[in-house]
């Protein structure tokens, strides 16, 4: 049975659930850390992408010769000229229906270009600048199409875009296990909510930029690819099946990778084209992507219009949820865009005990740039929608936000929890994160002074938001994503082998980019081994070295690639049981594990270290009769189930009624997502994540005009917030393994930016909440606060 | 002193000097170039990054003369006869001669000790930037150091653990807040 626990117990120096330093560290804090551009590479040609101005155009005549006139450009390449060089279209690896509609999608547009950045040829130079100097002399004849940019519009497919598809409308995809049970739930029910949310598209905005090399062995066939990429795995085979290289010649290396949050989680053109055009002009490709690019040309997040209804009885529990989206595809499909609303359409009940549920998604394509995964993915939508929603109903009941939930929470002892969307959620405990949330931000004193700045018409407004969420991570059962019709599985790989000088060396499938698995490696496998984690080396994002694997995304790395080096571990530990006992002559259950040393229990003198085991193992002088040589243990683990993390958020606000700014003045967050490996690292991934939601409230958004132009494509004027925009921010957790695997862990990499969108959201309308304003739309700007803000004093006038 | 040495990419290349953590380094430029690009692809010094087009993410920054400049808004030859110091030549600057080579600056240590960076690559430029304020600044309050820091964007952090390491730097982190052994 799984338990709650809230107090601290003090780890093991630098095992598991050690504030263990980052091995990481030095070589990125001395610029020692190579990223993709950063890598020399003798003879390199740079790439340029001439990209579409227009959201929609037909490509009409491509001249090339004011740019190839100019010093150091060497070739112009149109999507024609490419064209019959793929051996496949670029890659969607989830066709979420049998009859799920895409069109082609080339690396290089041929004929039309459906969003502004859509590629429509590429420059070949001697250098960065000689490449850019090209792009900007390539002159393109566009014949303008109307754009698409509103959904219900793309929709209604008064402009369809793709013509052989006929519509807009990519698929329809839907979950509702009992129909009449929901239908019974709305007809008795005493309250209905019914509301509609935005979510605004996103700009992942990763401070590393996308980058790719590829250096082709001309003889050899060979192919090198380094990518700043979160899949090097994925991508490999990705550019055997659209390139037409044989898989054995090609080795992805992902480098240093600064940041992904998703928009490193796929295949992208540029890619292809580097492959492509190595190939064909036998010599190294680069291409560097800039801020302006990586606006328009790096997949974006969100862009859903979700409409969401509550049956609830008297008292505000609720009976159903029904849900129906209408989510952008952006023009094309890239790898998984159509899947991204259900990695959402399980969690729309929340952490809510609701008996019957309904779900409808419908894929539309825009002319902007294609949607994907951007952290979270469909889950952070998903959590909006509820958590909003139950707000509604607090307001319609005429109870707290904090007490509308408490009737509602899954209750504690109710785990494994069956829930009505099909999930079995493992274990959870919510009310004590709850409680700790509020007494973390002194809830009762902020209750008093927000009511004494109302009774003092101060025009400083004090909001209290509150939200609590569940989420499903740790990407993911095989046959799970069979049944959602995912090409590929979420199993994760490990190796783990002691080398002859006892060096333990670990080989993940896993491919960090911020998220610090040497160190949490090195921890699970010391901690196992009892060794010194500096003792242990993590080999990753090489498909040379690390042959076997599904890479980073979906708060999978330690729930699967976490678990695999685990269990590869005990596979070594087992094996070394059977050598020393070999050697010692005794029996295997004779023998403890201490500081390193495998003992003969009362006799400690009797004793091998791990280092003399892995020599006798690596020398095979005198194993026993039928052993292998060497102490490796190897592991593909595929997990039973999903995890699901959870926790309660709490935001502080205020709303400054002159100039409707709001600041964020405090905000504290009390998850669980298990046992912690290293908490000084969950604490991080959590502080980032929640910076990140809580900039979908306030201030981001790609900002499309009617024409499908992004009118803020730089950092000038997308708004990733500074330092200077958000407050500390306050932890605190609790502890309930997860059942499903061995080291009882969760993912929490995307759990922040899940919750902190509706906390913070939550806390603007209940700052608002006198005014009569029940709703802001995201993000809530000073323009959209202040024009709310006097509509509704008129309204009250 | 600039002259005229050679024609390259249809512009007049400018020879320039500048001396780079120590020492002094000599290079034929082409006048548009950016100081970040001479840095990193002319003299090989790829710690300082390019993470934007306009300005705004300050992870190019370095120190001109002591100061952060962001490098991708010099130009190559307004660096000439300046004296630059890249994250490849920080650690250098607080270590005595015959110091451990591999000791870092104090500013680093701190980023390392308070997990002050994840992914790393807004890191090389915050690191200069937090430096550059401390000694404008020797013991900032945490909203001067928010404040400080404005011109450089870190995408995973949340800022949290980056404030924690300046003020750990500058000695201003308040003991309850130290992170427990």
């Amino acid at each position: 049975m799984t338990a709650t626990d809230v107090a601290r117990e003090a780890p093991s120096a630098r095992g598991v659930g050690a504030r263990m330093l980052r091995k990481e560290d030095a070589r990125l804090l001395t610029g020692e850390a190579r990223f993709v551009d950063d890598l020399s590479i003798p003879g390199a040609l740079w790439l340029g992408m001439v990209r579409c101005p227009y959201a929609h155009a037909r490509i009409g005549n491509v001249d090339a010769s004011a740019a190839l006139a100019i010093p150091g450009v060497r070739h112009v390449f149109t999507g024609a000229d490419l064209r019959d060089g793929w051996a496949a279209a670029m890659p969607c690896a989830w066709p979420v229906t049998e009859d799920m509609k895409a069109a082609d999608h080339w690396p290089v547009a041929v004929d039309k270009a459906c969003y502004v950045g859509d590629i429509v040829a590429v420059v070949v130079a001697d250098s960065r600048y000689a490449a850019v100097d090209g792009v900007d002399a390539v002159a393109v004849d566009y014949d303008p199409l109307e754009a698409v940019v509103d959904l219900e519009d793309a929709a209604a497919d008064r402009v369809v875009i793709h013509d052989g598809l006929g519509t807009n409308k990519s698929y329809t995809w839907a979950l509702v296990p009992d129909p009449d049970a929901v239908e019974r739930a709305f007809a008795d029910a005493a309250h209905v909510i019914s509301e509609r949310y935005l979510q605004q598209r996103l700009i992942p905005m990763a401070i590393e930029p996308r980058g790719v090399a590829a250096v082709p062995g001309v003889y050899g066939g060979d192919l090198t690819v380094y990518s700043a990429t979160q899949i090097p795995h994925i991508l490999k085979i990705m550019i055997a099946a659209t390139c037409g290289v044989p898989e054995s010649k090609v080795r992805v290396i992902a480098p240093s990778v600064g940041g992904g949050f998703g928009s490193k989680l796929n295949v992208y053109a540029e890619e292809l084209i580097a492959v492509a055009l190595a190939r064909r002009l036998g010599a190294p490709t680069r291409w560097t992507e800039s801020r302006s690019e990586n606006a328009v040309a790096t997949i974006q997040g969100r862009g859903q219009i979700q409409d969401i209804e509550l049956a609830a009885d008297a008292d505000g529990k609720v009976t159903a949820v029904r849900v129906k989206l209408l989510a952008d595809m952006g023009a094309y499909m890239q790898l998984v865009t159509p899947g991204i609303p259900l990695l959402g359409a399980f969690l729309y009940g929340g952490v809510y005990d609701i008996p019957a549920y309904s779900f409808e998604c419908t894929g539309v394509f825009t002319t902007k740039t294609p949607t994907d995964a951007y952290r979270g993915a469909g889950r952070p939508e998903a959590t909006y929608a509820i958590e909003r929603a139950m707000e509604a109903l607090a307001q319609k009941v005429g109870v707290d936000s904090a007490e509308i939930r408490r009737r509602n929470y899954i209750p504690a002892d109710r785990f494994p929890y069956d829930a009505s969307s099909g999930l079995t959620f493992d274990s959870g405990n919510y009310e004590p994160t709850l409680d700790r949330a509020l007494e973390l931000v002194e809830h009762d004193a902020r209750r008093a002074e927000q009511q004494r700045r109302r009774d003092a018409g101060d025009s400083k407004h004090l909001g209290i938001g509150i939200s609590t969420y569940v989420e499903m991570c740790g990407l993911a059962p095989s046959r799970v994503l069979a049944s959602l019709n995912y090409a590929a599985g979420g199993w994760e790989s490990a190796t783990v082998r002691v080398l002859p000088t006892g060096t333990v060396q670990v080989v993940s499938g896993t491919t960090p980019h911020g998220q610090g698995h040497e160190t949490c490696w090195s921890q699970i496998v010391a901690d196992k081994l009892g060794i010194d984690p500096d003792g242990v080396e993590v080999l990753h994002s090489d498909t040379a070295v690390s042959p076997l694997g599904m890479d980073t995304y979906g708060s999978r790395s330690l729930p699967v690639g976490g678990v695999a080096v685990g269990m590869a571990t005990d596979q070594v530990l087992d094996k070394a049981r059977r050598i020393a006992a070999h050697q010692l002559e005794c029996a295997e259950d004779d023998l403890e594990l201490v500081d390193g040393e495998l003992r003969v229990k009362g006799t400690p003198t009797k004793a091998m270290t791990l280092q003399a085991v892995a020599f006798e193992a690596f020398s095979a002088h005198n194993l026993p009769d039928g052993m292998e040589p060497n102490l490796v243990g190897e592991v593909t683990y595929d997990p039973p189930n999903f995890v699901f993390p959870f926790g309660t958020h709490v935001a502080v606000v205020e709303v400054d009624e002159e100039t409707g700014g709001v600041e964020l003045v405090d905000y504290a967050a009390v998850d669980d997502c298990g046992v912690q490996v290293n908490p000084m690292i969950v604490e991080g991934q959590l502080h980032g994540g929640i910076v990140q939601g809580a900039a979908q409230a306030l201030w981001e958004e790609a900002m499309y005009d009617d024409d499908g132009l992004l009118r803020n494509p730089t950092l000038t004027d997308y708004g990733v917030p500074s330092a200077a925009e958000v407050p500390s921010i306050r932890l605190d957790h609790t502890v309930t393994p997860s059942p499903t695997n061995p080291l009882g862990v969760k993912g929490i990499g995307e759990a922040g930016t899940i919750v902190s969108t509706p906390t913070v959201v939550n806390a603007i309308v209940d700052a608002l909440a006198p005014l009569g304003i029940t709703d802001v739309a995201m993000p809530a700007t000073p323009e959209r606060v202040w024009s709310l803000i006097r509509e509704a004093r008129e309204g009250q006038a | 002193m600039t002259t005229v040495t050679t024609e390259r990419e249809g512009a007049a290349a400018v020879n320039i000097t500048l001396s780079v953590n120590g020492e002094e380094r000599s290079t034929d430029v082409e006048p548009r170039r950016l100081l970040v690009h001479h840095l990193r692809d002319d003299l090989g010094l790829t710690g300082t990054n390019v993470g934007c087009d306009t300005s705004s993410c300050g992870s190019c920054t370095v120190l001109m003369d002591g100061e952060s400049v962001k490098s991708c808004t010099v130009l190559a030859v307004q660096a000439d006869g300046h004296e630059i110091t890249t994250i490849e030549g920080l650690a250098a600057t607080a270590r005595p001669a015959n110091g451990d080579p591999a000791a870092m600056h104090p500013m680093q240590q701190a980023f390392h000790e308070q997990h002050g960076l994840q992914c790393g690559f807004c890191t090389p430029g915050m690191v200069m930037a937090a430096v550059s304020l401390l000694a404008e600044n020797p013991h900032p309050t945490e909203a001067e150091v928010r404040l400080g820091l404005e011109g450089n964007l870190c995408r995973c952090t949340g800022y949290h653990n980056i404030v924690r390491s300046v003020l750990a730097a500058a000695g201003e982190l308040p003991a309850s807040e130290e992170v427990p052994a």
